[in-house]
């Protein structure tokens, strides 16, 4: 083969490959854009389902796109006051819904009540002692949910899906009492 | 046999022609229509044959690279999902950032537009819906940045930031 021959196969054969990786990333991409992707949360809001130290879990994102997701859903959202930081709360109340809340549970028992205003949802960490939720920002559009938390991958002491209803001991306590009963 | 083995190469190329395209037009640029006179004379100047509406809505280009940081200023027209239905999607400019004040219409009040909210308004006030309405919305329901007109082909052009003209900006 002469030597131009050569160099437009190996040229074909990088084109190929290229295209083949490119392909990957896109597929990869509309997967955790319109399907399912992981994400890791940390913080004190969502304890005791969520422990303080870093934890993996998988989001769904169709419940989002479709309107689906609703009251007592763990949702991460991009936050009203930064649009490039993600928080993980629950969803307390869809639109149109009554909500009354303790306002700062560490000083007093004063409650407001709010009624969510239409395209709105309206969300609270389940540790409401030490949460920054729509409390302090207000309800928040609909339109900022990213996906619908389901499942959770880390640690694996605590493998499992997340419910419905804020969980009342750490998920990762629970399998090491079990295995004390027995 | 030969017809089995055509049809699967068409379904794997437009499978593979779908998921180039839809993640090109998330992350890079895509073509929207313009409906509505909220945003005359940029979008949809006024003219006298509204049967043709669907051929002559303005067609422009999104692009979505400004989505990585959210760097927005003043003038700039946006794509958003709507606050009141997250299925809408709505065109505007952006008249206020967060940190200014804008006075309410028909009222002495002024309202600070608070931290990653912007104030959005279309450049036809008398026929628009808008902040004036449903108040600041937040950047992350921003969906793309408005660049250029790319049809019909006499009105191909780049779009400009204009000025904001009402409101109070310090």
């Amino acid at each position: 083969m002469s030597l131009f021959q050569q160099w437009a196969f190996i040229v074909k054969e990088a084109l190929d490959k290229s295209f083949l990786v490119a392909k990957f990333f896109c597929g990869v991409h509309v997967a955790n854009t319109y399907l399912c992707s992981t994400a890791l949360v940390q913080g004190p809001s969502m304890l005791p389902t969520f422990s303080l130290t870093n934890e993996l879990v998988l989001l769904e994102r169709i419940s989002a796109r479709n309107g689906k997701a609703g009251t007592g859903d763990v949702v991460i959202l991009q936050s009203p006051e930064n649009p490039r930081k993600f928080v993980t709360k629950r969803i307390i109340g869809m639109e149109g819904d009554k909500i009354t809340y303790i306002m700062d549970p560490k000083n007093s028992d004063s409650t407001e009540t709010v009624i969510v205003p239409k395209g709105h949802v309206w969300v609270q960490g389940d540790n409401i002692y030490n949460s920054y939720d729509s409390r302090n920002f207000g309800p928040v559009p609909y339109g900022l949910l990213q996906g619908k938390v389901f499942w959770r991958i880390w640690p694996t002491s605590a493998f499992g899906s997340i419910g419905r209803r804020p969980e009342t001991v750490d998920p990762a306590l629970k399998v090491l009492e079990q295995a004390n009963q027995s | 046999m030969t017809s089995a083995s055509f049809i699967w190469n068409v379904c794997k190329s437009s499978f593979t022609f779908g998921l180039i395209g839809l993640t090109v037009s998330d992350r890079f640029a895509s073509v929207v229509p313009v409906r509505g006179l909220s945003m005359s004379p940029t979008f949809n100047p006024p003219n006298n044959s509204s049967s043709f509406r669907l051929f002559t809505d303005d067609h422009v280009l999104v692009e979505k690279r400004c989505l990585t940081d959210y760097k927005f200023s003043h003038g700039d027209v946006v794509v958003f999902c709507s606050p009141r239905n997250y299925k809408e999607r709505q065109i505007k400019r952006i008249t206020g950032m967060p940190g200014d004040w804008i006075s309410v219409p028909f009222s002495y009040d002024a309202v600070k537009i608070p931290e990653g909210h912007c104030w959005v308004e279309g450049d036809n006030p008398a026929d628009s819906l808008d902040s004036r309405s449903f108040g600041p919305i937040p950047l992350g329901l921003i969906r793309g940045r408005v660049t250029h007109i790319l049809w019909p082909p006499q009105r191909v052009q780049k779009i400009d930031k204009k000025l904001p003209r009402s409101g109070l900006s310090f």
